[in-house]
C-alpha cells in the first residue's frame, strides 16, 4: 500500500477464533478447579456443628450453579479468551483516542506483583508501610509540582471519580461560605469528557453546556451569557477532543472567578501538556490527572485505576480523608481534618496504580517528561498530515491549524461518497489487527468522527502503518464499499445483532437471564 | 525539545534524532515548539520542573523501587487477623495468571470485535455472580463496594420516588462516610438503634421510623462488626409493608453457605468482590457489584455498563456488546443516572476465574472453614481472663468483636504487642464505635491455620498479663 510517499505493506492479519463455549457449557459435575484449606476436626469439635453457627433461615438452601471445572480447564479457557483480546501491548493502539494507550513498562508490573505490596492491608500499623506511604506522599510531591497545585487526593479510583470528587470539594467550599444554596449551576463545554456534565450533575448541580464556534472552543461571550451568581464551577477540559488548545483558557478562569465560581481543569490526558504549560499558569483552582494515561498504569480491561485530585490551597482542607503526611522521620495517614467531603473510595484509592506511576516518573524526570510531551505533538502532528491526504477525511475546526495530542477526524465527506460511515471503518480497522476506535461521545457534534492519539511510544513506522490501514480501508469504500460495511472479516466474531442491546425485553447480561429469555 | 540533549529513550522510539528531525521535515516545522505555538508565552512554564533526576537504566530503577518496598512489612510474612472491608483470602495461581495476560492487562474499553474474549469474560463474571447472588441483573464492576452501595441506594431513591433511606448504626464507617457524600443532595439518612447485646437491628426501632418517606432499608449481612443479622425476613417484611426496597451489602465470600439475600427480599444486593481471588493491594484491590431482579424499573436505574449477551450472523456464535448505554453519563451525560467512569474491570475478570475455579463446592467449603476456624477462635480468645469474645451474643462468620476492657488496655497497646510477636491484631474499634470500649474486630479467614490461631492466644495471654 502506497502512504505518501511510503510504501507500508498491512497485515494479513486474523483474530484468533476458538470458537470458545461459554463456561456455563463446560466442564462435568463433580470436577474441581481448586481445593481448599480444610479445619482440623479438633478445631470443629471445640466449634461446634455448623448448624448450630449458622441461623437455620440464613443457612444456603441450593448450591449455586456454578461452573465444575478442572484447573487445566479453566486456565485453557481464560487463556483463549485472552487471545481473542487486542491489548494495548500487542497493537498498534492508536484508535482509542484521549485514552492515551501508551506502552505501559512491564518492569513496574514486578513492583506491584512484589508480595510487598499486593499483600499489604490496608489497616496495617504505619510502621509496617512506610514504603508504600512514601510513594503516595512522594507522588504527591512530584503531582503538585507538574501542575502548580498545593496538595492531592490519590483516593478517587479512576478519572470520573476525580471530576466527582472536585464537584464534592466545591459544594463543600460554597456551602462553607454560606453560598451552598445559591450556587447550583456548573459550566462545562460539549467537547469536555462526559463525566464533566455527569458527575457534577451526581453532586446535585445544574449543568450549563456551550457549544463551540467555528474555532473550535466555544466563545467568551457565550460564557459570559451563562455565569452568574448562581455559578458555583466551570468544569473544562483543554485541549479538548478535537486537540485544539484552547488560547483564552486563562479569560475564561477570569470570568468565572469574577463572578465568585471555582475552576475544575480536567487534565486526565495530559499528556500533550507536561512540561510545557500547568493548571496553575491558567489560573485554575482544581485539576486531575488519569494515572493510568499520561502516567502509564495499563488501563486493565477498565480499571483499575487512579484520578490524582489536585487543588489549590485554599481548598486543600475539604480533600478526601486520609491524607499522607511526613513529619521528617516517618510517613503518616492524617485523618484530623474537620473540613474534609469524608470518603469517596474505601481506604486510600488504588495505591499500586500510583506506585506505577511513581517510577514512570522516575524513570523520565523533569525533561523526559517534557519529550514525552512534545513527541506525542510531533507524532500527532505527523499523523494528522498523513491522514489528510486520505479521501473521504477531514479535520473540522480551524483548517490547516496545528494540533496537540489528539485530533477529531471526521469520515462525513466519504460517507457522502460512499455510504461507508465511521461506524463501518472502525469495524474494518478490526481485520488489520489494531483495536477498534473510539469515535467520540454522545452527542456526534462532528458527523462520521474518529478520534485517534498517536502518544509518544508509536514509532514513525506505527504510525504509517496506521494511515495506511486507512488509505486501504479509504479505497476499499470508493471501489468496495460492501467489503466495509460487512466488515469485520478476520476477527473472532462476526457482525452482531446489535437490537438485543438495546431491547430491554431480550437484554441479558447473565447467562441464567438470557436462558430464561431464549426459551420464551 | 532540547537540541542540547540527544538522549534516546527506550519508551519513545521517535526521541532518535534523525527520525524526530525526517518528521519534522514532512511538516515543514523547524522545531517541535512550532507546532504548539498556539499555547500562549504568558501560560507556559518557563523553567524545568523541579522532580528527581531521572534513573535512566531498567536495573537501577529496579533497584531504588524495591529498596522502597521493601520498607513494607508484607502480611505474608506475619499472621494478620485484619479485615474490615479487606481480606487476605487465598488468591490462587491462575487468578494472577489470567490477570497479569497482556491482553486484559492492557485492554481498555475496546468494544464487540476487536475484545470479544475480554466481553466475553466479563457476561461470564456477571453470570457467575448472578448464580452466586441468585439474582438475574449484575452491573459491571464499581469503584468498590461503598461505590456500590452508594449506588444502590440512590437507585433505590429514584425508583420509590422517596428520599429517606435507614441504616443500621452498626453500617461500616467508611461506607456510610461514602453515603454522606454522595447522596448528600439526593437522600436523607436516618440511622436505626441496634441491640447493645447482640448487635441485630432494633425491630421496634426500625417500625418507629420507617414510614411512606422511606427509600430503603439498609443493612450489611453479615455486618460490618461481624455478626449475622438474622430477623432479615422480618426486616424485609417491614420494609416492603411500606413500599421501601430492601437493600442489602453481602459479602460474597459468605456466599456459599449463607443464603443469598434475594432469598430473604432483598430488592437490590450490593458488596465488594476483593475476597474473590483479588489481593488486597492496600485496599487496591477492591470493587463493587451491583444486583437486581431482571425488571425494567430496576434495569434502567443502573449508572455502569452492562455487558449484553446477542447472537451474529453466523449461526450458533454468541456476541456482545454495551446495553442500554444511555442511561450511563458516556451515553447522556448530565441526563444519566448518576456517572460512572473507568472503574474496576480487570477485578471482574479475575473473579470470575476464582468463582470458575471454586465452583459451587470450593464456595461451601471455604465458608465452612472459615466459619469453624473463627468461631473456634474466638472461643479460645474468650477462655484469656478479661478477654471477651465474641462482644455480640450472635452468630458470626469470619469477623467478630474481641472487648479487652477488663484487661486494663487498650485496643491499641495490645497491637502493638502483638506486632512483635509478629501479629497483626484486630482493627482497633475505639474510634467509630466508642460504646463498644476497647474493642477490636478480628478477622479469621482460610488462610489462617491452627498454630496461627494458639500464637494469638498464647501472645494475648502474656500480653494481658503484663
Amino acid at each position: 500500500m502506497e502512504n505518501g510517499d511510503k510504501i507500508v505493506k498491512l497485515r494479513r492479519f486474523h483474530q484468533a477464533k476458538w470458537d470458545e463455549p461459554i463456561i456455563f457449557e463446560l466442564g462435568n459435575k463433580g470436577e474441581r478447579g481448586i481445593l481448599v484449606p480444610q479445619a482440623e476436626d479438633r478445631i470443629k469439635e471445640t466449634a461446634g456443628d455448623m448448624a448450630a453457627l449458622i441461623p437455620a433461615k440464613l443457612m444456603r438452601k441450593k448450591a449455586p450453579a456454578l461452573p465444575e471445572m478442572s484447573q487445566g480447564q479453566v486456565l485453557r479457557h481464560y487463556l483463549r479468551l485472552s487471545q481473542e483480546t487486542i491489548g494495548a501491548d500487542l497493537d498498534i493502539d492508536i484508535g482509542l483516542g484521549t485514552c492515551t494507550m501508551k506502552y505501559n513498562p512491564k518492569i513496574h508490573e514486578s513492583f506491584v506483583r512484589s508480595p510487598k505490596m499486593t499483600d499489604l492491608h490496608p489497616l496495617q500499623a504505619e510502621e509496617t508501610v512506610q514504603g508504600i506511604l512514601e510513594i503516595l506522599y512522594k507522588m504527591e510531591q512530584f503531582l503538585k509540582e507538574i501542575s502548580g497545585m498545593d496538595r492531592f487526593s490519590l483516593q478517587p479510583g479512576g478519572g470520573t471519580q476525580a471530576i466527582y470528587s472536585n464537584a464534592s470539594v466545591i459544594r463543600a467550599y460554597h456551602d462553607a461560605n454560606g453560598e451552598g444554596h445559591q450556587r447550583n449551576e456548573v459550566i462545562t463545554t460539549i467537547f469536555s469528557h462526559p463525566g464533566n456534565a455527569g458527575a457534577p450533575s451526581a453532586a446535585g448541580y445544574k449543568v450549563i453546556t456551550l457549544m463551540p464556534d467555528e474555532n473550535g472552543y466555544s466563545d467568551l461571550e457565550a460564557l459570559k451569557s451563562v455565569v452568574s451568581e448562581r455559578t458555583a464551577a466551570l468544569f473544562i477540559t483543554n485541549p479538548e477532543d478535537t486537540g485544539i488548545f484552547n488560547p483564552k483558557i486563562k479569560e475564561y478562569v477570569d470570568i468565572v472567578h469574577k463572578v465568585g465560581g471555582l475552576c475544575a481543569y480536567d487534565q486526565a490526558n495530559l499528556n500533550g501538556l507536561l512540561g510545557i504549560t500547568r493548571a496553575k499558569e491558567a489560573g485554575f483552582d482544581m485539576c486531575h490527572f488519569n494515572l493510568h494515561k499520561t502516567f502509564s498504569s495499563p488501563h486493565g480491561s477498565m480499571g483499575p485505576c487512579c484520578g490524582a485530585q489536585g487543588v489549590t490551597e485554599k481548598l486543600a482542607k475539604f480533600l478526601p480523608v486520609p491524607m499522607v503526611e511526613f513529619d521528617g522521620e516517618k510517613y503518616y495517614l492524617d485523618y484530623d481534618r474537620p473540613y474534609t467531603i469524608g470518603k469517596l473510595r474505601k481506604f486510600y484509592g488504588v495505591p499500586p496504580v500510583v506506585l506505577r506511576a511513581y517510577a514512570y516518573v522516575m524513570s523520565l524526570g523533569a525533561e523526559g517528561l517534557k519529550d514525552v510531551a512534545e513527541l506525542s505533538i510531533l507524532n500527532n502532528n505527523y499523523m494528522l498530515h498523513h491522514m489528510l491526504q486520505i479521501p473521504g477525511c477531514s479535520v473540522p475546526y480551524e483548517e490547516g491549524k496545528r494540533r496537540l495530542e489528539q485530533v477529531r477526524y471526521s469520515w462525513e465527506k466519504l460517507k457522502e461518497d460512499t455510504g461507508v460511515g465511521t461506524d463501518d471503518i472502525c469495524r474494518r480497522t478490526v481485520d488489520f489487527g489494531v483495536q477498534d476506535y473510539f469515535t467520540s461521545h454522545h452527542p456526534w457534534i462532528v458527523p462520521e468522527p474518529f478520534t485517534p492519539e498517536p502518544c509518544e511510544t508509536y514509532s514513525k513506522n506505527d504510525i504509517d502503518e496506521y494511515v495506511g490501514i486507512f488509505k486501504h480501508i479509504a479505497h476499499e469504500a470508493y471501489t468496495n464499499p460492501e467489503i466495509v460495511k460487512t466488515a469485520p472479516h478476520n476477527s473472532t466474531i462476526s457482525q452482531i445483532d446489535p437490537e438485543t442491546l438495546e431491547k430491554i425485553e431480550k437484554f441479558a447480561v447473565t447467562w441464567r437471564a438470557f436462558q430464561k429469555k431464549q426459551n420464551l | 525539545m532540547s537540541t542540547k540533549r540527544s538522549m534516546v529513550h527506550p519508551y519513545m522510539p521517535n526521541s532518535v534524532p534523525e527520525v524526530k528531525n525526517a518528521m519534522l521535515k514532512e511538516l515543514n516545522a523547524a522545531s517541535i515548539e512550532e507546532l504548539y505555538q498556539d499555547i500562549p508565552q504568558s501560560l507556559r512554564l518557563k523553567n524545568p520542573m523541579n522532580l528527581p533526576k531521572p534513573i535512566l537504566s531498567e536495573f537501577e530503577l529496579k533497584k531504588h523501587v524495591e529498596s522502597i518496598l521493601s520498607k513494607n512489612t508484607s502480611s505474608t510474612e506475619v499472621i494478620n487477623f485484619l479485615g474490615a472491608g479487606c481480606y487476605q483470602h487465598y488468591v490462587p495461581a491462575i487468578c494472577d495468571e489470567i490477570n497479569s495476560r497482556s491482553e486484559f492487562l492492557t485492554a481498555y474499553c475496546g468494544e464487540t470485535y476487536s475484545d470479544h474474549g475480554k466481553l466475553q469474560a466479563i457476561f461470564e463474571y456477571t453470570s457467575m455472580m448472578g448464580e452466586l447472588l441468585d439474582m438475574d441483573v449484575v452491573s459491571y464492576t464499581t469503584y468498590d463496594g461503598g461505590q456500590a452501595a452508594v449506588s444502590s441506594l440512590r437507585m433505590a431513591g429514584r425508583i420509590t420516588n422517596r428520599r429517606e433511606i435507614l441504616l443500621p448504626g452498626t453500617i461500616n464507617p467508611e461506607i456510610f462516610s461514602q453515603i454522606e457524600d454522595y447522596c448528600k443532595k439526593a437522600l436523607d439518612i436516618r440511622l436505626v438503634d441496634s441491640n447493645p447485646l447482640t448487635g441485630q437491628m432494633d425491630i421496634k426501632d426500625l417500625k418507629r421510623k420507617i414510614s411512606s418517606k422511606t427509600a430503603a432499608v439498609f443493612f450489611e449481612n453479615p455486618s460490618f462488626l461481624g455478626f449475622m443479622e438474622e430477623q432479615v425476613e422480618t426486616i424485609s417484611s417491614i420494609t416492603h409493608e411500606y413500599g421501601a426496597l430492601t437493600v442489602v451489602y453481602v459479602d460474597p465470600s459468605s456466599l456459599g453457605i449463607l443464603e443469598a439475600p434475594a432469598n430473604y427480599g432483598a430488592d437490590i444486593v450490593c458488596g465488594d468482590i476483593q475476597p474473590l481471588g483479588i489481593h488486597m493491594h492496600y485496599g487496591g484491590g477492591c470493587a463493587g457489584f451491583i444486583a437486581t431482579r431482571d425488571e425494567e424499573t430496576y434495569i434502567s436505574e443502573y449508572p455502569t455498563y452492562f455487558y449484553g449477551i446477542t447472537t451474529t450472523k453466523n449461526t450458533g456464535e454468541y456476541g456482545f456488546g454495551r446495553a442500554l448505554n444511555y442511561r450511563t453519563s458516556h451515553g447522556s451525560r448530565e441526563n444519566a443516572k448518576e456517572y460512572f467512569g473507568t472503574e474496576a474491570g480487570l477485578w471482574a475478570i479475575t473473579a470470575g476465574v476464582y468463582l470458575a475455579l471454586m465452583g459451587p463446592q470450593g464456595m461451601q467449603e471455604l465458608g465452612e472453614t472459615i466459619l469453624y476456624k473463627s468461631n473456634y477462635t474466638s472461643k479460645l480468645l474468650s477462655t484469656i481472663p478479661g478477654v471477651k469474645a465474641p462482644l455480640f451474643q450472635s452468630s458470626h462468620l469470619k469477623e467478630f468483636i474481641v472487648n479487652f476492657d477488663e484487661t486494663g488496655k487498650t485496643v491499641e497497646q495490645i497491637n502493638k504487642a502483638l506486632l512483635k510477636y509478629g501479629i497483626f491484631g484486630g482493627k482497633d474499634l475505639s474510634h467509630h464505635f466508642p460504646n463498644l470500649g476497647e474493642s477490636a474486630l478480628y478477622c479469621v479467614t482460610e488462610i489462617i491455620s491452627i498454630d496461627d490461631i494458639h500464637k494469638l492466644v498464647s501472645a494475648l495471654k502474656k500480653i494481658v498479663e503484663e
